[in-house]
């Protein structure tokens, strides 16, 4: 191929740019309109389903940066339980360890992603926080039965 | 009258538009014309080998996820690799081919972003960038429907990868790889014949046969040089050698050259992703694995074909659940030795397109 | 308006100007002057929020669009953010120079728009050397530049002044002869009379003129392929880099100011000014200039950018000899067939052009190393 530069390959790199100019653009217009996350999304928060517990604290043994601390003792009928359950939303890293530590699947991330607050203590949240109630989001990670629920994730692909 | 000049020392600073990251090279100029560069980095090391010794071996993949946050699967599939050399542990087909087809898809993504901030390096005002970046959102779409999160997967596991992919994985997937070619041919239409890319890019930066080997350059780099190695042909791991596909090469190893392999082994990315979807079979996806692993005592050494270059894991242990010492040869320092060299007697504006090719990701050079 | 007629011309006499301005040399001036500066201040934030859009077009991604409705009011923020930084002179600059550079800079790309004509006759005065003033009056802004450049005791910025007198110093002489070609064919200086001698418009007439005229002009006002003065990848904003505040709004509506002029003084020249069917003719003339602009923008998103010994190697060795080449077969035709008609004067300009491009294209090497694929 000899190399004619007269401006040939100008001409043709600028038509492929005229070309992507006519296309639709694909930026979303958030908050306006907010596109479905993945069901299986390792969002910004723990969910923990107390009943299921058996405060076994595998969780905070397989977390890698030390952000779960549990103190647990026995109760009346020699029991475990928690006692405190401190979770620091600031030094985790959402790998999802602790998720899969789990032997009783009690614990979840949640499809949430808009936690930012204004201060780092906010961010410091104890057990009652992360409890499991219906307005908190659970993520299908590790966890088929939430991943059912889930509406699909849109993706670039479909939108054209 | 003889004419008096000086050279001065130009910072190239830690805070740089065109540095990818933060890393630092002191230039000292005669005019326009760089007579020395002494580069300085380490504005990014964060301990990881050492932090990595205080924990056991499934924690640390969190860790290698961080080195190059660009291509964060080919890390975890070097560092489970060292490990289960180390202790002999053996890896189901299906969890095989998975592995394979999450390392193609990051090689493409990692080439996409290469090219892309090369030319943006050159000066076309971030256009070609944001295309590359509309198809790498589409792999980061994928990467999200299996494993939930689009930048540090933490995705495999010692033995195997840690969820099977869902239905509506292979069907996108499917059309993604059918739509890419036209794409790459389009991008190519853009720049290919282009005048202005081709002066900037051509016989500048050349790097000579003898020099890449004597610098132990590996990767896009030591092929566009003209020297055909690629780990997964030369010492296969996993299961590569099921596969056909061959391996591009440059002529000269000037940045032009690299600028074509990569865009050219892009194309066999694809190809060894199509050949994966046919072949892989039903089965299980992790071999069971005690949750602390003791190997036993010895020594390791774990190394694939990064995007980047051969990225190795070198892994000793005392028979404990800690590694006594985890040390990774990252592909971007190594290549970067050669950087001197290629930069003594250019302009600075070669500079920053010899440093864009070369396509280095910070969080490895400083661990 | 009859105030004025009334009251003041027995004061100030002068002669009248178009027949249906108010007469009064002073009051013709004064109003002119006033709509002027609206017309370059509104013009100005137009560009700003036109470039914006469509290069995020060219980029398949929705420009600015919050503030307003469609995002109208997006200059006027930016105004007021520029205005309400602080203004920090650093402390070893050469205070004087440091202070006066933006002002040199500004006041010669305004100083254009005097004698450009927006309909018939409506000027603001229609010199009889129109384009030879144009021409004199904006090598002027390039000192303002190189003293920011040597003022600021920074050696980015040094590089920068440095590569700003090689370009624009060079790309002076293809810009003027180009423009000989067209007063060739129109016989006078004055910008009104060209306009009013296109009867075919002068691109198709000169179609070489018009590509020589654009890339020198580019290379003039810092745009991509030649905005390496203040690349941001290699030298970070290059003579504005220690500027903020009121002064760097004074550098950003240069560089504004010197492409709406451009593209106004294109338009007048090549494409026949405020010429046109049905329209009023400020209408024509507005859609041409944005047209002319959005070419530029085109330009801007898709190319990269040259090294300086390019650029130059480019205007000494490509556009040089092409312009010169132009004006000898301009003045051929017009001395021996000067009552030939126009339009088969433009199809054989537009043959011979051709032919010019591509083989001055084989004989020509950019670096002196040759480039073979």
């Amino acid at each position: 191929m000899k190399l004619k530069n007269y401006g040939e390959g100008i001409v043709k790199g600028m038509a492929v740019t005229m070309k992507n100019a006519l296309r639709r653009p694909i930026t979303t217009q958030y908050p306006e309109q907010k596109l479905n996350v993945s069901r299986r999304t390792r969002g910004n928060q723990l969910v923990w389903n107390k009943e299921a517990c058996i405060a076994c604290s595998m969780c905070a043994r397989a977390c890698p940066v030390n952000c779960i601390t549990m103190v647990t003792s026995r109760d009346e009928n020699k029991k475990l339980k928690v006692d405190k359950m401190d979770y620091d939303a600031g030094v985790c890293i959402f790998c999802g360890l602790c998720v899969e530590a789990c032997p009783q699947k009690c614990l979840f991330l949640s499809t949430d992603y808009e936690k930012a607050r204004y201060s780092r203590k906010d961010l410091q949240l104890t057990k009652e926080d992360i409890l499991m109630t219906e307005k908190s989001k659970p993520s299908g990670y590790y966890s088929p039965e939430h991943e059912a629920k889930l509406p699909i994730q849109t993706l670039l692909i479909d939108r054209k | 009258m003889t004419l008096r000049t000086e050279t001065f020392i130009l910072n190239a600073g830690p805070q740089h538009p065109s540095t990818h990251g933060v890393f630092r090279m002191r230039f000292t100029l005669d005019g326009e014309v760089i007579q020395d560069v002494e580069p300085v980095f380490g504005y990014l090391h964060r301990g990881i080998e050492k932090l990595a010794e205080g924990l056991t071996y499934s924690q640390d993949i969190v860790f290698t996820d961080r080195l190059d946050y660009l291509a964060s699967m080919t890390n975890n599939q070097a560092y489970v690799l060292a490990v289960e050399k180390l202790a002999g542990i053996q890896v189901p087909e299906r969890a095989e081919y998975l592995r394979v087809i999450m390392a193609e898809l990051m090689r493409i993504s990692s080439h996409l972003m290469a090219v892309g901030f090369l030319l943006n390096d050159i000066g076309a005002f971030l256009t070609p960038l944001l295309y590359m970046y509309r198809e790498r959102e589409k792999i980061l779409d994928l990467y999200d429907m299996v494993c939930g999160q689009r930048l540090t997967y933490n995705y495999m596991r010692i033995g195997g990868v840690s969820q099977d992919i869902p239905e509506e994985f292979v069907p996108a997937l499917k059309r993604f790889i059918d739509s890419l070619p036209r794409f790459i041919k389009e991008y190519e239409q853009l720049l290919e014949t282009n005048e202005i890319v081709l002066i900037r890019t051509k016989n500048v930066g050349t790097l000579s046969k003898e020099s890449a080997i004597n610098y132990s350059a590996a990767g896009p780099v030591l092929r566009a040089s003209g020297i055909k190695w690629d780990i997964r042909k030369a010492d296969p791991y996993s299961v590569y050698s099921r596969f056909k596909f061959e391996i591009p090469t440059g002529i000269k190893g000037d940045v032009y050259d690299r600028y074509r392999v990569r865009i050219e082994e892009m194309h066999q990315s694809i190809a060894i992703i199509k050949q994966a979807m046919e072949q892989i079979p039903q089965g299980e996806i992790q071999t069971k694995v005690s949750r602390v692993l003791k190997p036993a005592k010895g020594e390791a050494y774990g190394r694939i074909e990064g995007p980047k270059g051969e990225l190795g894991f070198y892994l000793v242990s005392d028979g404990g659940t800690n590694p006594y010492r985890l040390h990774v040869r990252p592909p971007s320092l190594i290549n970067l030795t050669a950087l001197r060299e290629l930069l003594i007697g250019v302009k600075i504006a070669d500079a920053m397109a010899i440093f864009g090719s070369i396509d280095i990701c910070v969080g490895e050079v400083d661990r | 308006m009859s105030i004025f007629s009334n009251v003041i011309p027995t004061v100030i006499h002068a002669a009248p100007l178009a027949p249906d301005w108010p007469s009064g040399f002073w009051s013709h001036l004064i109003i002119f002057v006033v709509i002027l500066f609206i017309f370059y201040i509104f013009m100005a934030m137009a560009f700003i929020y036109f470039e914006r859009r469509v290069i995020s077009r060219f980029q398949i991604r929705i420009g600015p669009n919050r503030i307003g409705p469609f995002g109208l009011f997006q200059p006027v923020a930016d105004v007021i953010k520029i205005l309400i930084k602080e203004d920090i002179i650093p402390g070893n600059v050469d205070k004087i120079i440091y202070i006066l550079a933006p002002a040199v800079a500004v006041v010669p790309s305004i100083l254009v728009f005097a004698v450009i004509p927006f309909q018939n006759g409506t000027a603001l005065i229609d010199l009889n050397i129109g384009i030879l003033y144009i021409v004199a009056i904006s090598s002027v802004s390039t000192v303002g530049l190189v003293m920011a450049g040597w003022s600021s005791n920074n050696k980015y910025a040094l590089i920068s002044a440095m590569r700003i007198i090689a370009q624009v110093v060079s790309y002076e002489i293809p810009m003027a002869l180009a423009i000989l070609g067209v007063v060739l064919f129109s016989g006078t200086l004055s910008m009104n009379g060209i306009v009013q001698a296109q009867t075919v418009p002068y691109i198709l007439l000169q179609p070489l003129g018009f590509v020589i005229y654009f890339l020198a002009s580019m290379a003039e006002i810092n745009r991509t392929p030649f905005d390496l003065l203040e690349a941001e990848g290699e030298i970070v904003a290059g003579f504005n880099i220690e500027y903020s505040g009121f002064k760097f709004a004074l550098f950003f509506l240069t560089e504004y100011a010197e492409a709406i002029a451009v593209s106004a003084i294109i338009t007048t020249l090549y494409l026949g000014g405020w010429k046109g069917p049905f329209l009023p003719p400020i209408l024509w003339f507005l859609i041409k200039v944005f047209a002319v602009f959005a070419l530029i923008i085109w330009v801007r998103a898709t190319l990269p950018r040259l090294r300086i010994d390019q650029v130059m190697g480019f205007a000494w060795k490509c556009l040089l000899p092409l312009a010169i080449l132009n004006l000898l077969i301009t003045a051929c035709q017009v001395v021996f067939w000067p009552a030939l008609s126009q339009w088969i004067i433009a199809g054989v300009n537009i043959v011979l052009s051709a032919v010019l491009v591509v083989l001055w294209s084989r004989f020509f090497r950019l670096t002196g190393d040759k480039v073979e694929a």
